[in-house]
C-alpha cells in the first residue's frame, strides 16, 4: 500500500497531472479499484485533488460468451438446416436444443433466412430460404469483446431486447496536486507510544484529532445481580441496627413450625394445596423429631381450647396435619424456631433482635406480577415492655434508610399478629400511598406455649424483597428479575443499589 | 382476604352520609378495611366480555352487559377474621358505631315463655358423615329485593370464607311457613332420600341427585365430593317428612324462601360445631335488623343424639376481663379507663370500668368471634385511637448485629467472583423432574431429591438438587449473547437428608459456567483455582503450604452430567466437595445449548470457617 501511495506521488510530482487514474493504474500493474483506497486517503489527507472521470462500455452477458465462438443462436440455427429437402421441426429441435434452439429459430425466420414448408403431406419442414448468411450478431458481439464501440441502435437491441450485453459504468480520476502535496506522507498519530516518548518524536509528530462523541471500551468485568445488591443493602441495615441474622437457610419445614406453631389454625385456607407446596418426600416429620412433647401439647391445648387469656379456636387440632412437610410459606417459620430456642437457651431468656432475608415458596401460577418462590425480608425485636409505638418506631427507622421517610399504618389481620398494621408508605414520585410491607405483635398464644415470659413482646415485620428492586430498578415484569429467563443485559447494565444511608 | 360488593347508594343510606370515594377510602383505611375498587354490575360485565372478544365475544354476555345496572359497587376488602362485615349490613353497622352515629344493638333471643320452642333432633346415624347442626328463626323479616340479595350473598360469602367451601360447615334458609317442626336431622342412605330441589321440578333420589350434578351443574357439582362416597347422607326432614335440606348440597324447592317470606328457619350443618355456631350467629345477627323485633331472634332447641337439649343460636356475651395497664402498656399509651371504654364503644365491645379505675370487663358480642384474647381488645383500641395516632417510641433493647456465618462468605466470595469477570444470575430452586435428572443424564436414585406433591405449574416438580442445571437453563435463554458467556450463582441446592429432623437440608453451592466456541475448560479450573486462592484453601501438591489444616486437590470423575476424561472431582482431605470439567454434550443438547460449556459446582460449606479455620455452620434444626 504506501508503495503504491509513494508510486503514485511520485507519478504526479513527475507529470504534474495524471490525466487518467485508470492509465497510472495500468502502468502500476494493478486493478483501479486498489489504486481508488490509495487516492481516496491522499485526497482526505489534501495531498491530492482528484476530479471523477465518468466512463462507460457495454460487456458481454454470461449468455452470449458461448456465442462468440459458435455463433449466435440464429447462425447455429441455420447451420443445422441441411440444404435442400430440409428438415422437421423435431430433427431441428434436436440438433440445437435449449434457449439457443428456440431463440434461434425464432431469429432465423425473422430474418428470412429459414422458412417452414408446409406443401408435403405430413409434418411441415425447415428449410433454407437463403444460400448462406452473416452472422452479424456474432461479429457484434466480438467487436464487444473488443472493446469496440457499436451503433447505437444496434448497441441497444443487443441490451435491451436480447440481453446479450449489458452497459457497465465506472469511474476514473484525473488528479493533480493538493494544497499539502508531498512526495511522502506525514501521517498525524492516533495514540502517544512508548517509543515516540523514548526517542523524543512526540515533540515533532502530528496528532490526529480525537473523537470526543465516541465511546470507550468497555472494561471486562464482572456484574451483581441486581437483587442480591438490595438484598447486600437490605443486610448491612439490619445489621448496622443491631439486628442478628437467622439460619434459614432450610427451606424444607414442617407444617408444625411453619404454621402451627405460629397459632395459624389448621383449617385456615393458607394451608390449602392450593398455595402451598405438600412434599411426598420427606413426607412428614414425626412429631418427636425436635419438639419437645410438652410444648407439642401446648400448642395443641392452645389451638383446642386457648389458655393465656385467650378462648382457643375450638376445634380438635389433629397431630398428623402438624407433621406434614412443605416447603416454607414464609420466613416466619424460621423466626418461630428461633424464638423457641430463646425461651429454651441455657441461662434463660435474653432481648433478642432477629432478622432474615430469604427464599419462601407459594404454590402459584407463574406470571408478570407472580413467582411461585420469592424472597421475604423479616426483622422482629423479642424483648420485655415492647409496644406498638416501639414498632412504629423501628418501623420509622427502618423504612427512612430506604428512604421511606413519610409512613403510616392500616389495621390489618394475620393469624399470628395482635394487633396487626400493613404498612404504607407515600411516594412522592408516583403520588400515592403504596403498602411496603406488614407488620405486627405476634400473639400469646405463640409466645406463651414456646415457654416466653409473660412480660416478654415480639414486634415484627416483613416485606418482599423483589417488589423494592422492581420499583428501584423499573422492571416490570418479575420474570425478568428473578429466574433462568433474566435479561443478561439488564443483570450487566444496572447501576448501584444506594439505599442504606 | 374476602371482598364483598356492595351498593355505593344503599351504604350511603345506610350511613346517611354521602362520601366521596377519597373520603370513603380514608375511612376504610382508618378502620382496617379496604375499597379496593369503584366499579358498577356493567363494568364488570365489560371487562368480562372484553375478555372474550378473543375467543370471538359472547353475545348472551353482550346483552346483559348491555341491560346491566350503571349504579355504582364498592368491592371492600374484609379482613379475613371479620364475617360480621361480609355484607353491607355489618359494614354499614360497623362503620355506623365506629363514627358514633348509632350505638351497639343489643341481640338477643325471643322470650319464649308460654310459646313452643321449635326442636331439631339429632339422629346418631349423622355422625358417620355430618355430626352438628345448630337452628335459628327470624320472625317477621321485612324482605325486598336488595335485602334478598344481601342475605343470598352473606351466605355465600360465609359459604367460601369460614364454612371452607361448604366442607366445614352449610348454611339453609327456609320459609318457615312452608313447613312444620319439629324438624329431624338424619342420615340415610343415599337411593332412601327422595325430594324435589331447589331449581328443579322433578322429585329425585339424592343418588341420582349426585350424578346429575356432577354432570350438569357447574356451580353445584364441586360441593359432591364431600359426601359423595359415604355410605349415608346427611338430610332434614320436617313433622311431615318433608325434606328440608340434603346439606351440604341444596335445599328443598318446598320451603324455599321468596321475597314475601317472613319468617326464616335457618338451619347450619357442620363437621366443625364452633364454626357452626359462628356461622349461624353471623346470618341471624346480621338480618336480625329486619326482624319485627329488631336483633330479636327465636331459639331453636337441638336435642342430640344423646337426648342432650342445647338452645341454640348462643347469643351470650363473653365476658374478658383486662386491666388498663395491659391495654397501655401493650400500645405504648396512657390512655384513662374512660377514654378506653369510650374507645372499645366505637368497636362494638362494651366495657365496665372496675372500681379501682383499672380493670376493664368487656362485653364481647356474639358477632366479634374474632375476638379470643385481651390483645384483640387491645388492638381495637389502638384502632379506635388511631393507629397514626400512637408516639413512635424507639426500643431501648440493645443488642450486637451479626451476620451469619454462611452468609457472609456468600456475600465475599459473590464479589470475588464478579471480580474474576462473571455475572451473577439468579435462579429457581424449583426445577421439573427431567430438568434435574434427565436431561443432566444424572439417574434419580430416590433418596436425593425433595419431591412436591401438588404443584400448579408441572415446571415444580422437585428442589434441584444441583444449580448446574438452572446455569445451563440461563444459557438457553441467552443464546443471543456475545460469546463468551460467563456465569455464576452462590445459592442452596437441597437435599434429601434422614439425619435432618425434617429429612431435608440446604446446602449452599457455588455454581459457574463458561460458554464459548471452545469449551474454556481451563477459564473454569482457573476460576477454581482462584476461588480456592481467596477461601485461603491451599493446593495439596503445593510444597510451600505443608502444614495448612485444610487443602484442595482434584482428581478424575465419572459424572455423567460432565464429558468422559475432561472432568475431576474436587476433594478437602478426602471428601469430595465438587466437580469441573466440560459439560456433556447430550446435556448441553437436552437443555438447547448449542456451544460447548465448561462448569465448575462447588460445596461451600466445609468452607465456613474464621481465621483460625474453625468451623462456623449453624444449624437452623438438626
Amino acid at each position: 500500500m504506501a508503495d503504491l501511495e509513494t508510486s503514485l506521488l511520485q507519478a504526479l510530482h513527475a507529470q504534474e497531472v495524471i490525466a487518467d487514474s485508470g492509465d497510472l493504474a495500468k502502468s502500476l500493474g494493478v486493478e483501479h479499484i486498489v489504486l481508488v483506497g490509495t487516492i481516496r486517503s491522499l485526497q482526505a489527507s489534501e495531498m491530492i485533488t482528484a476530479e471523477d472521470i465518468d466512463h462507460f462500455r457495454y460487456v458481454l452477458t454470461d449468455e452470449a460468451q458461448g456465442y462468440l465462438t459458435a455463433g449466435s443462436p440464429e447462425a447455429q440455427v441455420f447451420n443445422a438446416v441441411p440444404a435442400g429437402e430440409g428438415i422437421t421441426l423435431a430433427e431441428l429441435k434436436a440438433r440445437v436444443s435449449g434457449e439457443a434452439g428456440d431463440v434461434g429459430f425464432k431469429q432465423a425466420m425473422q430474418q428470412r433466412w429459414l422458412a417452414l414448408d408446409k406443401s408435403d403431406v405430413g409434418e411441415p419442414r425447415v428449410v433454407r430460404k437463403v444460400d448462406a448468411i452473416v452472422d452479424r450478431t456474432q461479429q457484434l458481439l466480438a467487436d464487444v469483446a473488443g472493446g469496440r464501440e457499436l451503433p447505437k441502435a444496434e448497441a441497444e437491441s443487443l441490451a435491451k431486447k436480447r440481453k446479450l450485453i449489458k452497459p457497465e459504468q465506472w469511474k476514473t480520476y484525473k488528479l493533480t496536486k493538493g494544497p499539502k502535496f508531498a512526495l511522502e506522507r506525514k501521517k498525524p498519530a492516533t495514540d502517544l507510544t512508548f517509543e515516540m516518548m523514548s526517542k523524543g518524536t512526540w515533540r515533532m509528530q502530528e496528532f490526529k484529532d480525537y473523537n470526543f462523541n465516541a465511546l470507550g471500551v468497555p472494561p471486562p468485568s464482572g456484574q451483581l445481580h441486581p437483587l442480591l445488591k438490595v438484598r447486600s443493602q437490605f443486610r448491612k441495615i439490619f445489621t448496622q441496627m443491631g439486628f442478628e441474622e437467622m439460619p434459614t437457610n432450610q427451606y424444607v419445614e414442617s407444617s408444625f413450625w411453619n404454621f402451627d406453631a405460629l397459632f395459624q389454625p389448621q383449617q385456615h385456607p393458607a394451608r390449602d394445596a392450593h398455595d402451598t407446596f405438600f412434599l411426598t418426600k420427606p413426607a412428614s416429620t414425626p412429631a418427636g423429631r425436635g419438639v419437645d412433647n410438652d410444648y407439642l401439647n401446648r400448642v395443641k391445648s392452645v389451638h383446642e381450647m386457648g389458655g393465656y387469656g385467650s378462648v382457643g379456636y375450638g376445634y380438635s387440632w389433629k397431630l398428623a396435619e402438624s407433621e406434614k412437610n412443605l416447603l416454607r410459606t414464609h420466613t416466619t417459620a424460621v423466626s418461630s424456631r428461633m424464638l423457641y430456642r430463646l425461651a429454651n437457651q441455657p441461662g434463660g431468656f435474653k432481648p433478642a433482635k432477629y432478622f432474615s432475608i430469604d427464599r419462601v415458596f407459594r404454590n402459584e401460577q407463574v406470571d408478570r406480577t407472580h413467582l411461585a418462590e420469592f424472597h421475604q425480608v423479616e426483622g422482629l425485636v423479642c424483648d420485655k415492655g415492647l409496644t406498638l409505638g416501639d414498632l412504629i418506631g423501628v418501623l420509622n427507622q427502618f423504612f427512612s434508610r430506604l428512604g421511606l421517610k413519610k409512613l403510616r399504618f392500616k389495621p390489618a389481620f394475620n393469624p399470628y399478629t395482635e394487633p396487626s398494621m400493613e404498612i404504607f408508605s407515600y411516594s412522592e414520585q408516583l403520588g400515592k400511598w403504596m403498602e411496603v410491607g406488614n407488620s405486627g405483635m405476634f400473639r400469646p398464644e405463640m409466645l406463651r406455649p414456646m415457654g416466653l415470659p409473660e412480660d416478654v413482646n415480639v414486634i415484627a415485620w416483613g416485606l418482599s424483597l423483589e417488589r423494592p428492586t422492581m420499583i428501584l430498578y423499573g422492571i416490570d415484569n418479575i420474570r425478568d428479575l428473578f429466574g433462568h429467563k433474566v435479561s443478561l443485559s439488564m443483570v450487566r447494565k444496572n447501576p448501584l443499589c444506594r439505599l442504606g444511608l | 382476604m374476602p371482598t364483598v360488593g356492595v351498593n355505593r347508594d344503599k351504604l350511603f343510606e345506610k350511613l346517611g352520609k354521602v362520601y366521596t370515594d377519597e373520603e370513603f377510602d380514608h375511612l376504610c383505611f382508618e378502620y382496617g378495611i379496604e375499597l379496593d375498587d369503584v366499579t358498577s354490575e356493567k363494568e364488570m360485565l365489560r371487562k368480562e366480555l372484553a375478555s372474550t372478544v378473543a375467543k370471538g365475544g359472547d353475545s348472551k354476555l353482550a346483552a346483559e352487559a348491555a341491560a346491566a345496572s350503571e349504579e355504582v359497587i364498592y368491592k371492600i376488602d374484609i379482613p379475613a377474621n371479620r364475617y360480621d362485615m361480609l355484607c353491607v349490613e355489618g359494614i354499614a353497622r360497623a362503620l355506623n358505631i365506629f363514627r358514633g352515629t348509632q350505638s351497639s344493638p343489643r341481640y338477643h333471643l325471643a322470650d319464649m315463655t308460654g310459646k313452643q320452642v321449635l326442636q331439631m333432633v339429632v339422629k346418631p346415624e349423622t355422625a358417620l358423615v355430618r355430626p352438628f347442626v345448630v337452628c335459628a328463626v327470624l320472625r317477621g323479616i321485612k324482605f325486598d329485593p336488595a335485602r334478598y340479595n344481601s342475605f343470598i350473598d352473606l351466605q355465600d360469602k360465609l359459604h367460601q370464607n369460614l364454612c371452607r367451601q361448604r366442607t366445614l360447615v352449610a348454611i339453609g334458609t327456609h320459609d318457615l311457613s312452608t313447613i312444620q317442626g319439629p324438624f329431624t336431622y338424619e342420615a340415610l342412605p343415599p337411593g332412601e332420600i327422595k325430594f324435589v330441589p331447589l331449581k328443579q321440578t322433578r322429585e329425585f333420589n339424592s343418588k341420582e341427585l349426585m350424578q346429575f350434578y356432577l354432570e350438569n351443574d357447574q356451580k353445584l357439582k364441586k360441593f359432591v365430593p364431600i359426601i359423595h362416597s359415604s355410605v349415608v347422607y346427611p338430610v332434614l326432614y320436617d313433622a311431615n317428612r318433608v325434606v328440608l335440606s340434603l346439606p351440604p348440597i341444596i335445599n328443598g324447592a318446598h320451603s324455599a324462601i321468596t321475597l314475601n317470606t317472613q319468617d326464616v328457619f335457618i338451619e347450619c350443618t357442620a363437621t366443625d360445631l364452633t364454626k357452626a355456631k359462628v356461622v349461624l350467629n353471623t346470618v341471624v345477627t346480621m338480618f336480625a335488623e329486619y326482624a319485627s323485633t329488631p336483633f330479636t331472634v327465636e331459639p331453636v332447641e337441638v336435642v342430640d343424639a344423646l337426648g342432650n337439649r342445647t338452645l341454640y343460636p348462643d347469643l351470650s356475651y363473653r365476658s374478658l376481663t383486662l386491666t388498663t395497664d395491659y391495654v397501655n402498656s401493650l400500645l405504648g399509651l396512657q390512655l384513662p379507663g374512660e377514654e378506653i371504654v369510650k374507645l372499645l364503644t366505637k368497636m362494638q365491645l362494651a366495657a365496665d370500668l372496675g372500681p379501682d379505675g383499672k380493670e376493664l370487663l368487656v362485653q364481647v358480642p356474639p358477632t366479634r368471634s374474632d375476638i379470643l384474647h385481651a390483645c384483640d381488645v387491645a388492638e381495637d383500641v389502638a384502632i379506635a385511637h388511631g393507629y397514626n395516632n400512637i408516639p413512635k417510641r424507639i426500643p431501648a433493647t440493645t443488642t450486637q448485629g451479626r451476620e451469619l456465618p454462611l452468609n457472609q462468605l456468600t456475600e465475599l466470595l459473590r464479589a470475588e467472583i464478579a471480580m474474576s469477570g462473571f455475572t451473577e444470575v439468579l435462579t429457581w430452586a424449583l426445577v421439573s423432574h427431567a430438568e434435574n435428572f434427565e436431561f443432566m443424564r444424572r439417574p434419580d436414585d430416590g433418596i436425593t431429591a425433595v419431591e412436591i406433591g401438588n404443584p400448579a405449574t408441572a415446571d415444580f416438580e422437585v428442589c434441584r438438587t444441583s444449580l448446574l442445571s438452572s446455569a445451563l437453563k440461563t444459557l438457553a435463554a441467552n443464546k443471543d449473547n456475545a460469546l463468551p458467556i460467563k456465569l455464576f450463582e452462590v445459592s442452596d441446592a437441597i437435599v434429601l437428608d434422614p439425619s435432618k429432623s425434617v429429612g431435608a437440608r440446604n446446602e449452599r453451592r457455588l455454581v459457574a459456567v463458561f460458554c464459548a466456541k471452545e469449551s474454556g475448560f481451563e477459564v473454569i479450573h482457573g476460576l477454581l483455582n482462584r476461588v480456592m486462592e481467596v477461601l485461603g484453601v491451599p493446593f495439596k501438591e503445593d510444597p510451600a503450604t505443608a502444614g495448612s489444616p485444610v487443602t484442595y486437590h482434584w482428581s478424575p470423575s465419572a459424572d455423567p452430567a460432565m464429558f468422559p476424561g475432561r472432568q475431576a472431582a474436587i476433594f478437602t482431605g478426602d471428601t469430595q466437595v465438587g466437580v469441573f470439567g466440560i459439560v456433556h454434550p447430550e446435556v448441553l443438547a437436552a437443555f438447547e445449548v448449542p456451544y460447548p460449556v465448561s462448569a465448575l459446582e462447588l460445596n461451600l460449606e466445609p468452607f465456613v470457617f474464621n481465621q483460625f479455620y474453625e468451623s462456623l455452620l449453624e444449624p437452623l434444626s438438626t
